[in-house]
């Protein structure tokens, strides 16, 4: 499970993009998990993230088993970060994106006071994640490192579509859904915010970083 | 994954949701066709899409005289009218492929969802990667490419000559028939899936002999190696790994940082 890892792009294409993910070691510490999973989330969604996710039930964005065809001409941009809560049954992992590493921090020192004694992890650029710890008063355990893409190379796509595919480490956002995405939002038939909503449906796991699409979907329209 | 030619309606919007690129349009029958030995059985476009329950002939008439008005119909993109998209019952060998590119179908090996282990992320409990260790998740397939396993299988050959531990609780610890020469089992070596990860550990000194076997083995495959390496940090959250990975050349910023705020429980007394 290395899902949250190998996202693409220069450094500091990464400045607004950190993970905060929770986890029990099944057999060790998972007795009594799914509840303190659940405090995690909820002090997580006080922080306002962008976008959160439990890697069994889905994120925040989900598709609809019965979607209204009226849908075509007006489809409302639904998220409910507490139903995620709501549905943390059983231990599993479970993830919280933000935008903004001032509110990570805050997260952190509030972390730190709830002692759940479970397992947190940020997903980001390395040194931003060890000097935000730093701030909070925590030393960190454990580190690994992306070491990047190596192979056949040639079967990779372009940037944009790297940066957009590789926020659902699972790879269930395809490259050419979101070449198809970086299309709709050139020829202007979709916003950018429009086109990250959809992708972010396909992240089971709630890690698809919105702010970072948007932003992406923004720069492929003008070609920078 | 099998699509039903009675609902589909050759919308198209499958095509690129496809993580595989496995969907096109058969111009014999004009309905969506799944290539089944490109599927990895991700199960992305009947879950990921959102689905309308539409009535076939209706949206296929709409179509006709949109098509023939030469009016471009603009839908949302990750629909699926009429609810086409129809799993197969998978058996062995191919039910493998849904173990490994699914992430909400858990291994029977691990217990847990997705392709490898707990890995760093729980080391602060486990303490499974120590101090002057290397743990290294070396991934196949991703992103968006898939791999076979005869390719993953060169990987675990090689690796198995050097003095590396291999992580047991990982999925293709399980499929790996001889230990001594990391050969896969046989039956499995054509089937395609998202991806798989094989997990193992070293010294720390060792780290530039094995990336130096793994880029080697790297250059052999017809898909994606995406390397991770991780290690304990010391007492003040500095690690030994980072100054061993600039030495041998390796570009590195991202990275999962455990914050080492997870604990064993102790003991109930009796």
């Amino acid at each position: 499970m290395t899902n949250t890892l190998h996202r693409f792009g220069a450094p500091e294409t990464q400045r607004d993009d950190y993970i905060v993910f929770a986890m029990a070691s099944k057999g060790i510490n998972d007795a009594g998990a799914p509840q303190k999973l659940q405090a995690f989330l909820r002090l997580a969604v006080k922080h306002g993230p962008i976008n959160v996710g439990h890697a069994i039930k889905g994120g925040m964005y989900r598709p609809s088993a019965n979607l209204n065809p009226l849908a075509h001409w007006s489809r409302p941009e639904t998220a409910d970060p507490d139903a995620v809560v709501r549905s943390i049954e059983a231990p599993s992992t479970v993830a919280a994106v933000f935008d903004d590493v001032a509110k990570v921090e805050a997260l952190l020192k509030d972390l730190k006071a709830a002692d759940l004694g479970i397992s947190i992890n940020i997903s980001s650029l390395a040194e931003e994640a060890n000097a935000c710890c730093k701030r909070a008063g925590i030393t960190r355990h454990s580190i690994e490192y992306s070491l990047g893409f190596h192979g056949d190379l040639n079967q990779l796509p372009d940037r944009h579509v790297l940066e957009l595919s590789t926020m659902c480490g699972h790879g269930m956002l395809s490259h050419n859904f979101a070449r198809k995405m970086i299309d709709m939002v050139r020829e202007n038939r979709r916003t950018p915010r429009q086109a990250a909503t959809y992708m972010a449906r396909f992240c089971t796991c709630g890690i698809f970083n919105l702010t970072r699409a948007t932003r992406v979907l923004e720069q492929a329209r003008k070609g920078e | 994954m099998e699509v039903d030619p009675g609902k589909c309606v050759a919308c198209a919007n499958c095509i690129p949701i496809c993580p595989m690129g496995a969907i096109y349009i058969d111009p014999a029958a004009n309905r969506a066709t799944v290539n089944l030995d490109e599927c990895v059985e991700c199960f992305t476009c009947y879950r990921g899409m959102s689905k309308e329950h539409m009535n076939p002939t209706l949206v296929r008439a709409v179509r006709r005289v949109a098509k023939w008005l030469r009016f471009r119909f603009e839908p949302e993109p990750d629909v699926c009218p009429t609810d086409a998209l129809t799993p197969q019952e998978l058996t062995w060998p191919r039910i493998i492929r849904r173990a490994f590119s699914d992430p909400l179908v858990p291994h029977e090996s691990t217990g847990i969802h997705g392709r490898g282990t707990e890995e760093v992320k729980t080391n602060d409990v486990t303490n499974r990667v120590k101090e002057g260790e290397a743990g290294f998740t070396i991934e196949f397939g991703r992103p968006g490419v898939g791999v076979r396993f005869r390719d993953v299988e060169k990987m675990t050959m090689a690796l198995a000559k050097l003095p590396v531990e291999f992580e047991e609780k990982n999925p293709v610890f399980e499929l790996i028939a001889d230990r001594a020469t990391g050969a896969l089992k046989a039956d499995i070596l054509d089937e395609k899936v998202m991806s798989a990860i094989v997990e193992l550990k070293a010294r720390i000194e060792q780290v530039p002999a094995v990336l130096a076997r793994v880029e080697a083995v790297a250059h052999e495959v017809h898909t994606i190696v995406s390397i991770g390496v991780s290690t304990r940090c010391d007492g003040t959250g500095d690690d030994q790994l980072a100054p061993v990975l600039a030495r041998a050349g390796y570009t590195f910023f991202r990275g999962k940082t455990n914050l080492g705020l997870g604990r064993v429980p102790k003991p109930v007394n009796p």
